[in-house]
């Protein structure tokens, strides 16, 4: 088997057994094929089939191209965000890092670095920073939603500090210009190689392994999960290490896409970010999600808003869009359980007319 | 496990103590630490650079910090409830917009007038996101997000291009930011009123109580009777009229609003109510140190020029503000729990 074809079945493996996890009362196909996930990806397939037939421009190589290179800072800082929604928590500083490490790529090169030096510095910059983050949330047990609002404006202050009002856009062409460059007649950008690895590698650790395992009953009960064992504030520390690693990753991609850096860059991503991981799937109480969910929701909101663009609806509705669907995409499942649950009721009612509205299920039960 | 701590900042009454003393409790308020803060910044300023407390400098100072006050102090109502909302910044923009575009569409319309449809249209927009809270079951964080960028894209597809600028409005109505009281600007003047009301409200009232409660145990204080649903979509509404009312005030201070007016706020909003000690979880803090906390974080930036400081470490100060308020509140909370234990064991 080739490599491709191996890395292939991983990933359909990889979804199928997220799908088979969830305790949905379904079993066997129908789990896989009508789980929250898979519908995900139906209505992302749908829309782009949809969007191939009635935009003339839409299914062409070009498309596939500008359409991931605008989506890779999101997917790239998705990944890690999926693992720390899932445990229950929330990192809002994860843009301000980028910008961080923007800067900081900047002035190291103005400075006269090379870029190998500039990289590595930039990259653990953010490791630092997501380190910070970790501490403040998993040593010291404060909010990770009022620290991560601290540490957003810290490190694009930081940022600011760095760099000022500058902007350095003398970067090697040779590189700027590899990260733009497509892989052959396909479109697809050279980068994705690299955000594939990360993607496979939260993918993995999320769904195939003990640490992974544990992230979903941290998000579903964190005295539970001490109690079976987990290490509920290692796990935490190293996820916020993570996001703060991924998100200098799309800082330094952004810097060289762009082939800018600027103390304001990625400004206001986090809620993309957010948004986007919600939208596919996870909740943000903790405790449920999953990557394929996540990459399709990103995908879904990228190629939606570059559909829009090419049949030149203006920018600004672009975000009534992203709002509407984030909306839609939480408010679905609770209208459908109310549904679901009047029915059940209402069914109940007419069997056993005796019981009392409120009456217990056992009690019911028995009187079958 | 945490203790719901009143907005005057007493503890909850136990069994084993008598009322504090008043200094005391004076020692033991929320907002303590916030306004030594605000003090101690204004101090050392005014001894670096005298022209800090000039009449001109404090009025900029307050004409700054006060569309952020009332703003946070409509956040602090919000998230008292355990609940957040993010999109005061569109809501803000959205009202400024109407404002504006109301000025142009009736002259001479009265001043008061204009203030109250501000105020009724951020209401209506609050209570979209109540509704869709309070209905939908879902987090406010979520739900507000997503308005966030549907109010935003409203705002956006109304104002297009179009800008409106202080030559459309009255001279009157821009006065309003201009004339002082007693060297109070009179839109300052507006948002201190609005703040004691409103703190005289969550501390005085029954419902305003009841919003602690809902945010100290959501399920207890339903068992306990307290109509959640209700009283969680009147503080989103609440919000929004707090907005609406600073989005008027916003046209009333600045030359042009337009489709991206308050942009970014939102996180300057809650930041300003955490480092005010709003417990970002709820059930803390109080309206008042949500708008010190609004006043302390504007005045910063104030402050940093008056002693010339390089204006690019302002917001680095202002993260590193936020992580110490929540550090504080902590470490506050751990002594809390703690001096508890000790009064249980000894009551057994």
């Amino acid at each position: 088997m080739s490599e491709n074809a191996t890395k292939q079945a991983t990933r359909t493996s990889e979804t199928a057994n997220v799908l088979a996890d969830e305790p949905k009362g379904r079993t066997g196909a129908s789990r896989v094929l009508l789980g929250r996930d898979a519908i995900m990806i139906y209505i992302l397939l749908a829309f782009l089939v949809y969007a191939s037939i009635a935009l003339p421009r839409f299914a062409s190589p070009v498309t596939v191209g500008f359409l991931l290179l605008d989506v890779i800072p999101v997917l790239l800082i998705a990944m890690p965000m999926t693992l720390v929604i899932i445990t229950g928590e929330i990192d809002l500083s994860v843009a301000s890092i980028a910008g961080l490490t923007s800067a900081l790529m900047g002035v190291l090169w103005q400075a006269g670095l090379d870029m190998g030096t500039v990289l590595v510095i930039s990259v653990l910059a953010g490791v630092v920073a997501g380190a910070l983050n970790g501490f403040l949330v998993a040593v010291v047990g404060l909010p990770s939603l009022a620290v991560t609002i601290g540490t957003l404006a810290l490190f694009r202050g930081l940022a600011l500090v760095v760099i000022g009002d500058n902007a350095v856009a003398n970067f090697p062409p040779a590189l700027t210009g590899f990260f733009i460059s497509k892989l052959g007649a396909t479109g697809i950008p050279t980068v994705m190689i690299g955000v594939l690895v990360v993607m496979v590698f939260f993918g993995v650790l999320l769904h195939f392994t003990p640490f992974g395992r544990g992230l979903y009953a941290l998000g579903y009960s964190k005295e539970a999960a001490r109690f079976v064992g987990i290490h509920v504030n290692r796990s935490k520390f190293w996820l916020f290490v993570a996001t703060g690693t991924v998100s200098a990753l799309a800082g330094v991609y952004w810097t060289l896409r762009y082939s800018s850096a600027r103390s304001d860059n990625a400004s206001g991503l986090e809620l993309t970010v957010i948004a986007a991981v919600l939208l596919g799937g996870v909740s943000v109480f903790g405790g449920k999600g999953s990557i394929p969910g996540v990459i399709a929701g990103v995908l879904l909101i990228g190629s939606i808003n570059y559909a829009l663009r090419l049949s030149r609806v203006s920018d600004v509705v672009l975000i009534i869009v992203t709002g509407s669907l984030l909306i839609l995409s939480v408010i679905t499942p609770s209208v459908i359980s109310a549904i679901r649950r009047w029915n059940h009721d209402r069914r109940l009612r007419r069997h056993v007319p005796q019981a009392p509205a409120s009456g217990s299920t056992s009690a019911v039960h028995q009187a079958h | 496990m945490t203790t719901t701590v009143h907005p005057t900042g007493t503890d909850s009454p136990r069994p084993s103590s008598g009322r504090r003393s008043p200094l005391s409790a004076i020692a033991h308020l929320r907002e303590l630490p916030v306004l030594l803060a605000l003090v101690a910044l204004i101090l050392v300023t005014w001894l670096i650079n005298p022209l800090f407390l000039a009449p001109q400098g404090v009025k900029d100072i307050l004409l700054n910090a006060t569309i952020v006050i009332i703003l946070a102090a409509g956040q602090a109502i919000v998230i008292i409830t355990r609940n957040v909302d993010l999109s005061v910044g569109s809501i803000l923009g959205l009202v400024a917009f109407g404002t504006g575009s109301l000025f142009v569409a009736v002259p001479g319309i009265p001043i008061i007038v204009v203030i109250l449809a501000g105020m009724l249209f951020g209401a209506v927009l609050g209570a979209i996101n109540g509704l869709l809270v309070t209905l939908a079951k879902v987090p406010a964080l979520v739900i507000t997000l997503g308005t966030l960028y549907i109010f935003r894209g409203l705002n956006n597809a109304w104002a297009g291009g179009t800008q409106f600028f202080a030559d459309d409005r009255p001279q009157e109505f821009g006065n309003l930011s201009v004339d002082t009281v007693l060297g109070f600007p009179l839109i300052t003047l507006i948002a201190i009123v609005v703040v004691v009301i409103v703190a005289v409200f969550m501390s005085g009232t029954r419902s305003g109580r009841d919003l602690y409660a809902i945010g100290s145990d959501p399920d207890a204080a339903r068992v306990f009777g307290v109509p959640v649903t209700r009283r969680v979509l009147f503080a989103f509404v609440t919000n929004g009229v707090l907005a609406g009312l600073a989005g008027v005030l916003y046209t009333s201070r600045f030359n042009s609003v337009g489709a991206t007016t308050g942009t970014g706020l939102e996180l300057d909003v809650v930041a300003a109510a955490v480092v005010g000690g709003v417990a970002i979880f709820g059930g803390s803090g109080s309206v008042i140190g949500a708008a010190l906390g609004a006043l302390l974080l504007t005045t910063i930036t104030g402050a940093l020029t008056a002693v010339r400081v390089d204006k690019f470490w302002q917001q680095a100060i202002v993260g590193l503000l936020i992580l110490a308020a929540i550090v504080i509140d902590r470490i506050a909370a751990v002594r809390t729990a703690r001096r508890l234990r000790v009064s249980e064991s000894r009551d057994v």
